[in-house]
């Protein structure tokens, strides 16, 4: 599949937020548990507008995939059945959820508060949830149909979003950072064991479809000699990465290093650090982009049979 | 199984890779009143553009034993169609009426994703419109009734010089595409994935002779006692030889 930068960034901005969100609320949680308040407000201010930011940038990067945005309302209609749109009524929820929770935080009402950010973390699994299925209800994408890629997504932007708030916290309320970098190091941890898994999940996979089957002749050596155009058509172009085989391998030996040993090398060398704990914030996300960018470029659409020559 | 699905049956031991169906189907759906189906260089180098058909070919074997085989490929018509519950706005829907896959131009948001829920790569965005398209089975041209009822067919069917393409309602046993199927061992692609494709095709097939050697040599004359039967030496007078006639 060939990856769009669109979608590359909607799926890494919003599974920040979305884990930036939840360290949050993770603390706050705790806090009422406990019966204290620990947390400071200008903390709390920086993670909702941070939370807020990264997923309507992210929003607003997924409209670059459209062809017809102005008609984007419209994909709210068939949640019944679609994966996608269901992200589309999600999305603008848990926004919304996030930013009440803000305000009624800002405004001292703490008991208030809980409750919708009880639902925000809700909306906020779901979103992870519609978000990944987009990908891993496609049958016929072997690469993406597997439960992996909805842990994959939970993990990488709960691990995303807890680095981001260890360096919040360490630039705001240095007393929390140190949790945060614990937290964000499990995270990390198992985000990346995930994504080993599904790596050597896919090297081992084998299509279910092939020349054989795809058109429907039962001998073992077929080969194209012509596939209906000369130029390219949208086929060649949507289902192919284009890249030549280094670039791919790069993408994988970038994303195996900085989705999570290089941040927590850093994290772990300076925890209370805000300028480091930001700088390894920014290195995990230039991970994911990479990563994200693998996980479209190693998946093979079973259309592409159809097209392995020109002419 | 009581309604109906309109569906081709192509066959592929007929198909002489023309690309008639291919220019008749540009033709008509570039022509019709959802709008042109636009190309870009299309006398430059790399020419592109949309189509909702296209004839590929392929050599099957190993040179001296091989066989060409030209594959149109359009969209199937799935019975189970995978593009269609992904679709976000509805704009791609089953025609419960006549099994008909199509895509509302006006609700589509371009956003590709019932592509890549196709196994088959039958959808093509239009890079200009902006939106998703695909076969119609020419559904302006098939219930027209100011055409002639015999025109009454896709482009691509009316077009094909050697009937390779036969259209009708495979839930209907009595049809010609039915039959076709039934008859002449018609098979969906892909079955490995559940889609049910309503359009099939027909496999190649060869016309062979077997001969036995029965046929050659007669097996009621196993001692070959014709073949002892005494010859008259070439010396000896033969039969116009005694006979007046």
């Amino acid at each position: 599949m060939r990856p769009a930068w669109s979608v590359l960034l909607l799926t890494t901005l919003i599974g920040a937020g979305q884990g930036l969100f939840l360290a949050l609320f993770a603390l706050d949680a705790w806090d009422a548990a406990r019966g204290q308040a620990s947390l400071a407000p200008w903390f709390v201010a920086a993670v909702v507008f941070g939370s807020l930011g990264l997923t309507g940038a992210g929003l607003l990067a997924s409209f670059f995939h459209l062809g017809h945005p102005e008609r984007a309302w419209r994909s709210a209609a068939k949640w019944r059945t679609s994966w996608l749109s269901r992200e589309v009524i999600v999305l603008p929820l848990f926004m919304a959820l996030v930013a009440a929770y803000g305000l009624m935080h800002w405004t001292g009402r703490l008991q208030g508060a809980l409750p919708v950010g009880a639902a925000a973390a809700v909306a906020c699994l779901a979103l992870f949830v519609c978000t990944a299925m987009i990908y891993a209800c496609l049958r016929f994408l072997q690469e993406w149909h597997t439960p992996l890629t909805v842990a994959n997504f939970i993990l990488f932007g709960t691990a995303s979003g807890l680095t981001l708030a260890a360096a919040l916290a360490a630039w705001l309320q240095p007393g929390l950072a140190r949790g945060y970098v614990i937290a964000a190091f499990i995270a990390g941890a198992l985000a990346y064991l995930g994504r080993i898994a599904s790596l050597a999940r896919n090297t081992r996979l084998r299509p279910k479809s092939t020349l054989a089957t795809a058109i429907g002749v039962k001998h073992p050596r077929i080969a194209q000699i012509a596939q209906g155009a000369m130029g390219g058509s949208f086929n060649t172009r949507e289902f192919f990465h284009g890249r030549p085989r280094e670039v791919v391998r790069a993408a994988r030996w970038t994303l195996l290093a900085l989705v999570f040993p290089v941040p927590a090398a850093l994290m772990l060398a300076a925890p209370q650090s805000a300028l480091v704990l930001g700088a390894a914030f920014l290195l995990q996300y230039a991970g994911l982009l990479a990563e994200r960018w693998y996980f479209f470029a190693e998946a093979k659409h079973p259309q592409n049979i159809y097209y392995q020559a020109i002419a | 199984m009581t309604h109906k699905q309109l569906a081709l049956v192509i066959d592929l031991n007929v198909c002489v890779g023309c690309h008639a169906c291919v220019t008749s189907c540009k033709q008509w759906n570039t022509s019709g009143q959802a709008g042109y189906l636009s190309d870009d260089n299309p006398y430059g180098a790399e020419p592109t553009g949309t189509f909702f058909n296209r004839v590929q070919t392929f050599e099957v074997g190993e040179f001296p034993d091989t066989e060409t085989v030209h594959f149109p490929k359009s969209c199937l018509h799935c019975e189970d169609p995978p593009c269609v519950p992904v679709c976000p706005t509805g704009a791609s829907y089953k025609r419960a009426e006549d099994g008909i896959v199509l895509v509302d131009y006006d609700k589509c948001i371009g956003c590709k994703y019932c592509s890549w829920a196709c196994p088959y790569g039958a959808r093509e965005i239009d890079e200009h419109q902006k939106v998703m398209k695909k076969c119609t089975l020419c559904v302006d041209r098939i219930y027209d009734a100011k055409l002639p009822e015999a025109e009454r067919k896709p482009a691509c069917v009316l077009a094909c010089p050697t009937s390779a393409r036969l259209f009708g309602d495979i839930h209907d046993p009595q049809s010609e595409a039915s039959r076709a199927i039934r008859e002449q061992g018609g098979y969906a692609l892909m079955p490995e994935w559940g889609t049910l494709p309503a359009n099939h095709y027909l496999p190649r097939r060869k016309t062979a002779k077997r001969l036995h050697p029965d046929e050659l040599e007669r097996h009621d004359n196993p001692l070959k006692v014709d073949g002892q039967l005494p010859r008259p030496a070439t010396g000896e007078p033969a039969l116009d030889d005694v006979t007046s006639w």
